[in-house]
């Protein structure tokens, strides 16, 4: 087999595979690509036994700090959206520092200044109780859900100020009670406003938890890293890794574009922007 | 080696990444409204594509991918920015589309009866109306590219947030570095955000048709 003069950064990109490939295996090479770069395709790295392993429990770990994060990023979204709506100052200007600050640094510093920044501030004894219970896992869902509650807060007030007040005036008018009103019109109607977009900022929570890789939690990415690092078969690594975000995602989002064209109301809304995040 | 040094990783990535993203994001936008089922489709399907999957693993992609393409080793900074153009290019181009899409037709309909062609109706009608209502998306998608230029240092790219990692851990002030990085972005996106504000305002049709 003709090996091009790329190989030797090649075989270092890999993990020098050539000296520890069986030569059996050598010889099944499959050419890769149309520049004529050899590359043994192996996709059963992918379920042997430990790397399988590592991949189930990377996507539970992905779900499990996703779901965290999401239900802390949810609340905080509610208290600060319903914040920034409130006739009294103070209570509005707060809202709107938390919001403005968090949403507008990265979410890696984010990570990095809850792991390895916040502990600081406690004293020694504290700290060690932190990384006796899981440190990463949870600096990753108070990063990830203080960043994400800050937007989730955005689409939230969006969403409240949607709803013009002569809705409640009109109901209130018609000869509902408050209360009527609002369970009756106003909240039906903002939940219709606010699903498709918090779907869209879940799914970002859900593809930024990746990030919590950096500060060593196991999650999806990691696995799929791991598997690259032990196999030196990034294709098949990430292509899998890849394959499960994009099923996760367009699964949800297929669900959830279901059950809003099921509650749709007939020319209320027309159909959100999606593109915008 | 101080922070400032490397400050400029930062936006010697977050520039060019914009300025391509727009680009490749124009020209996608325009690919999902043609006509024709060959442009439209593998725009639209790359576009979802890109849009299911978190940019650390488009950046894991280049990364291992580039450098076999090409057949030599590549600096960090142009994988980085290969996947930051690829990525959001994806986004933004969902962006014009909606932003093309959100001029009513009939705009269409009344340049062409006053005689303009196809390319004359883009340019003077569709276009300037198209990007006025795109700008607050499209600004807001530029600061998420700002951010996301952290991700580079995941790959080992010296920017802002590469280099306080290595300043706190030769330094051990985590706390201190990583709110005094934090700042820093955070001027940077919301200046940029309070631009996207005043541009706004200052090309909104009640201000311009104005006396």
């Amino acid at each position: 087999m003709k090996i091009p003069p790329s190989l030797p950064f090649f075989k270092g990109a890999m993990g020098g595979f050539e000296d520890f490939v069986h030569p059996e295996i050598y010889g099944t090479m499959i050419v890769f690509g149309f520049l004529g770069i050899p590359y043994d395709f192996r996709w059963s790295v992918l379920w042997e036994p430990p790397h399988a392993t590592w991949i189930i429990d990377g996507l539970l770990t992905t779900l499990r700090v996703s779901a965290f994060s999401w239900i802390f990023a949810i609340l905080l979204g509610i208290l600060f959206g319903a914040l920034r709506t409130v006739p009294f100052r103070p209570l509005r200007a707060l809202a709107t520092a938390y919001v403005e600050f968090f949403r507008n640094v990265p979410l890696l510093v984010w990570l990095f200044f809850w792991y390895f920044g916040a502990p600081e501030a406690f004293p020694e004894s504290i700290r060690q109780w932190f990384i006796r219970h899981g440190m990463e896992f949870w600096s990753a869902v108070a990063g990830i859900s203080v960043y994400h509650g800050a937007r989730m807060s955005e689409v939230i007030r969006a969403g409240i100020q949607s709803i013009p007040k002569t809705q409640l005036e009109a109901g209130v008018s018609s000869g509902l009670s408050v209360s009527q009103t609002y369970r009756l019109i106003i909240i039906p109607i903002a939940l219709r406003l606010i699903v498709p977009p918090a779907t869209n900022e879940s799914l970002n929570l859900l593809k930024n938890s990746s990030l919590a890789m950096t500060i060593g939690v196991a999650e999806l990415t990691f696995a799929t890293r791991q598997v690259e690092t032990y196999t030196a078969k990034a294709f098949e690594a990430f292509s899998a890794g890849t394959l499960i975000y994009l099923g996760l995602c367009l699964s949800i989002a297929s669900i959830m574009n279901r059950v809003e064209r099921k509650f749709a109301i007939p020319g209320l809304i027309a159909r959100a922007e999606r593109a915008e995040h | 080696m101080g922070i400032g040094h490397f400050g400029g990783g930062t936006l010697r990535l977050a520039i060019p990444a914009i300025l391509l993203g727009f680009c490749v994001g124009v020209i996608l936008g325009l690919a999902r409204l043609a006509q024709r089922p060959w442009i439209h489709y593998p725009a639209a399907i790359y576009i979802e594509f890109i849009r299911g999957v978190p940019l650390v693993m488009v950046i894991f992609w280049f990364w291992f991918l580039v450098p076999i393409f090409l057949g030599r080793p590549v600096p960090e900074y142009w994988i980085a920015l290969t996947a930051f153009v690829i990525f959001e290019g994806a986004y933004i181009g969902e962006i014009v589309r909606a932003g093309i899409q959100s001029v009513p037709r009939g705009q269409i309909d009344a340049a062409t009866a006053t005689g303009l062609n196809y390319v004359q109706t883009m340019i003077h009608v569709i276009l300037p109306q198209a990007i006025r209502n795109m700008i607050p998306s499209l600004v807001t998608q530029f600061i998420v590219l700002f951010k996301d230029t952290s991700l580079a240092s995941i790959i080992g790219m010296m920017d802002l947030t590469k280099a306080a990692q290595t300043v706190s851990q030769r330094e051990l002030r985590p706390f201190e570095m990583y709110i005094f990085i934090a700042v820093v972005y955070w001027i940077c996106t919301y200046s940029m955000s309070r631009f996207s504000h005043w541009l706004e305002i200052r090309m909104s049709p009640e201000r311009t048709s104005s006396p």
